[in-house]
């Protein structure tokens, strides 16, 4: 199960034996890993298995508990990620950790700069080689722009420039394609195996199990801290890796119930945003699960928001249970019954150094209360109940969400919302990020709440989960609503003609 | 498989004058609004009293300026770390009193001012190093060496006081002295200005600060020495407040226990008019000396216009709350802009 190293070059990077711990959360437990040059290593497991701690242990953040990391075969103590950087390796965070009041170029380049004459930075081969970076990633952005207000895809192609910006020997990544469209995860992994190829050892992080076996030769599992194997990809099916991921077979990944649709529970009307999307009709009746398709940047997530109240509509209306919501006003969204459970999770859905108890309480304050005061035990005792159902991972259920990792805070979003038993949920990319465990977990609760009454709008950028969960795909396609395909008729080339606006519907 | 954008990816060209030049124009536009109300504030009272920006008049508005412009860009090195530094009155003033009380046992003009800046160091080194290791908001370790020093002070200077007369006339000449209308005083501190502003610009340092203000966990993950930075900023934001002891006493010849106490509000007053954010990470120091320009002059203006000055604290509230409007509106439009912006990209 190990690497031949005998016979092929040494690995660049290794952990020995590594060890960490918060508190009484033990998040690696003797975990090894070996990365050699000239080639991509996958690094596998369920939200919470200790991927990211074991990234940051890699990369000068975290100091192992026991254990060594070895630098071409040399013990070294990385005093702090500058140490790390120095040594040549590159890392992309699984949050992006950008400057959101400087340009894009600076936040690629801060702390290593061009310089010129007397040590002053070179502005203008800044901004150069930063022209040149988003041209080898073939996006369009401008390097002067700040990046306060940058879409998440836009933050994690900053995110992947940064890494490239400098010629690493090890390039380690936690989920940088979470939020990319296909074209540019096809972009990155050209960038990737050219690295490749000239020597660099790659560490991948993933949910997308196809994406894992496109581009990495071995894998390495963790589950529950735990070192599970190191592999060679090669002969192994995505149910091997599941298997090793999880400890069990997993259930059915798309379970839909079907449901006769009720009567109409959302409906919106032409509604429009200037500039952003313009006359978007459309109904969502009880029991109904309705996916909204669309290539990354249509306008999905601006729809939803403005459907909410979070974003003002310039024109149109929108009616929930026959009653029309006031422009601009979350709360009577939240009301009528409508909850929004947002993409950008992290900085729109938690309050992150609160409990995980009290951001799952948070929707429910309404519900609650007792005699004008918090009744903190129906708060705990609900918070508990939908932090069990989706299985989150947390030592006790009184620890700060910023504790937890990636993948949980996305199901302390999900818990918040649901928890307040809505009767129209819109969900914007509710298993991104999530492993394919609790994925499986998402779509049994979503079909199950439709099942209940519930009439659900699900925005997702993964086809197979629209193919799988909808009952009805509606398609956008630069800022309009271009087709609607029923769940008989939906297929992938159809729901792509109409995304990639190759058809009128 | 994803949804996905057939595999042409489209190789766009990068944008050129984009979002920043935007952004850029409503920093600089900002500094400009305040040279506009500056100008504007100015011309009025001209018109009203002939005699207001006569060279004795200009010389004047000037050097009530130049001691707040240095403290005040000192300050914004501080606040651009998302940090604050209250003790800056405390610290003009004991350092006042200490070049004083060189000048006045017959010490050399030059040692004097040296003593002054290096006292100010000293207390800003202490300020930096409590707020950078000590997990305790900056505000409240700040408002305790305020305290502190000030008390420092009290028990040091007791009831003495010095006065014009104790000190070498040269000292007090330069003080009030300049070529025409720009005092000496007033070119020593647009020197600081310039330096400091061409190094926040244009060095990898300055760059750091903004960089720490704007994210610090990011910061801290791209290798930047926080904890060194901010450090740093606190000294000179210490040995900036020293150097204006030395010029305050240079100026008014007059100092006791209480010389500089209330201070650091007027500072942290021009600081936030001349547009540098609280939150960290944006703003500028000619901003800054901008808006300690226009506070200052508003204490010339009034008397000039016959106006009684006890409308100046009122009207330096007034403006405060303005620009904090000003800035949280534009703060809005722009991201509004960005955001807009952003769909069009995709
Ligand atoms: N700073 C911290 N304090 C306390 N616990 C932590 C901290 N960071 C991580 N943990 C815990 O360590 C465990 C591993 O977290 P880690 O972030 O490494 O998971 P992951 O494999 O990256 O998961 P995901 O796929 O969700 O990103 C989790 O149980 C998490 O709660
Ligand atoms: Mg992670």
């Amino acid at each position: 199960m190990t690497h031949p190293s005998d016979t092929g070059p040494a690995p660049v990077l290794a952990l020995k034996d590594i060890s960490k711990s918060f508190g009484a959360v033990r998040a690696l437990r003797d975990v090894s890993l070996e990365l050699f040059p000239g080639e991509v290593h996958a690094l596998a497991g369920e939200n919470g298995a200790g991927k990211s701690t074991l990234i940051k242990t890699l990369a000068g953040v975290h100091r192992p508990d026991a254990g060594q990391v070895l630098l071409d075969g040399e013990p070294v103590v990385f005093h702090g990620p500058g140490d790390a950087r120095d040594a040549g390796i590159a890392v992309i965070y699984q949050e992006p950790t950008l400057f959101p009041d400087l340009s894009i170029a600076e936040n690629i380049f801060m702390g290593r700069q061009p310089r010129r004459a007397l040590r002053r930075i070179d502005h203008r081969a800044t901004r150069d080689a930063t022209t040149a970076l988003m041209r080898r990633l073939g996006v369009s952005l401008d390097p002067d722009r700040p990046a306060r207000g940058l879409s998440i895809a836009d933050q994690q192609i900053v995110e992947i420039a940064k890494a490239l910006s400098f010629d690493a020997r090890v390039l380690i990544m936690d989920e940088p394609t979470a939020a990319l469209t296909h074209s540019e995860v096809a972009r990155l992994f050209g960038v990737v195996r050219a690295l490749r190829d000239q020597g660099a050892a790659v560490l991948f992080i993933s949910h997308r199990l196809e994406e894992i076996f496109e581009i990495c030769r071995r894998v390495t599992t963790l589950r529950d801290g735990a070192w599970i194997a190191s592999e060679p990809l090669a002969g192994m099916t995505e149910d091997d890796l599941v298997r090793r991921m999880v400890g069990r077979d997993l259930a059915e990944l798309y379970p839909k119930q079907d449901v006769t649709p009720g009567e109409v529970a959302l409906s919106v009307r032409r509604l429009t945003r200037e500039g952003v999307f313009t006359d978007v009709s459309f109904d969502v009746r009880r029991g109904e699960i309705v996916g909204l398709a669309g290539l990354v940047g249509a306008g999905r997530t601006e729809v939803a928001r403005a459907v909410f109240g979070i974003d003002r509509r310039d024109a149109g209306e929108v009616v929930v249970d026959g009653r029309k919501l006031t422009n601009g006003a979350p709360s009577t969204a939240m009301a009528a019954g409508l909850a929004l459970v947002p993409e950008d999770r992290r900085a729109q859905g938690l309050v992150m150094d609160m409990s995980i108890e009290r951001n799952i309480g948070l929707t429910g304050l309404g519900t609650t209360v007792r005699a004008g005061l918090m009744d903190r035990g129906a708060e705990r005792s609900r918070s508990l109940d939908w932090a069990v159902k989706l299985q989150v991972k947390y030592a006790r259920i009184a620890d700060t969400v910023n504790t937890l990792s990636g993948g949980n805070q996305q199901k302390v979003v999900l818990a918040k919302w649901l928890a307040t038993r809505p009767k129209v949920l819109i969900v914007d990319e509710p298993t991104r990020g999530i492993d394919v465990g609790t994925k499986t977990e998402v779509h049994r609760l979503l079909s199950w709440l439709a099942a209940d009454g519930v009439a659900v709008l699900m925005i997702s950028s993964d086809l197979p989960e629209i193919l799988g969960m909808a009952d009805r795909v509606l398609v956008m396609h630069e800022g309009r609503l271009t087709a609607e395909i029923p769940r008989t008729d939906a297929t992938e080339e159809t729901v792509m003609a109409a995304a990639t606006g190759r058809t009128a519907a | 498989m994803t949804v996905t954008a057939p595999d042409q990816a489209p190789v766009a060209e990068v944008p050129k004058a984009g979002a920043t030049r935007l952004v850029d124009r409503v920093f600089r536009m900002r500094e400009l609004a305040i040279l506009v109300v500056f100008l504007v504030m100015i011309a009025v009272t001209q018109a009203g009293n002939s005699a207001f920006l006569s060279e004795q008049g200009v010389k004047d508005l000037l050097l009530n300026a130049t001691i707040l412009v240095l403290v005040a860009t000192g300050q914004t090195l501080v606040v651009i770390t998302r940090n604050v530094d209250l003790s800056v009155g405390s610290t003009l003033g004991i350092s006042a009193f200490a070049a004083g009380l060189h000048l006045q046992n017959g010490g050399n003009p030059a040692v004097a001012v040296t003593l002054a800046v290096l006292l100010g160091i000293g207390f800003g080194l202490l300020n930096g190093l409590l707020v950078s290791l000590g997990q305790v908001p900056a505000l409240v370790v700040t408002l305790g060496t305020l305290y502190i020093i000030r008390g420092i002070d009290s028990i040091w200077v007791g009831s003495r006081q010095i006065t014009a007369a104790d000190l070498p006339g040269g000292f007090v000449d330069f003080g009030s002295g300049g070529l025409s209308a720009v005092p000496y005083l007033a070119l020593i501190a647009l020197a600081v200005l310039v330096a400091t502003a061409y190094y926040l610009k244009h060095f990898g340092g300055g760059r750091e600060l903004y960089a720490l203000g704007s994210n610090p966990e990011a910061a801290r993950l791209a290798g930047i020495p926080v904890r060194k930075r901010i450090l740093a900023a606190y000294t000179v934001c210490g040995a900036l407040a020293g150097l204006a002891g030395a010029m305050y006493l240079a100026r008014f010849g007059n100092v006791d226990s209480g010389t500089g106490s209330g201070y650091e509000l007027t500072v942290v007053s021009a600081v936030v008019v001349g547009g540098v954010a609280f939150t960290g990470g944006s703003g500028s120091v000619y901003g800054a000396a901008l808006g300690a320009l226009l506070l200052t002059s508003v204490n010339s203006v009034l008397p000039a216009l016959g106006v009684s000055s006890v409308w100046v604290l009122a009207i330096n509230g007034v403006l405060l709350v303005l620009a904090i409007a000003v800035d949280r509106i534009v703060a809005l439009r722009v991201a509004s802009a960005l955001k807009k912006r952003n769909a069009r990209h995709a």
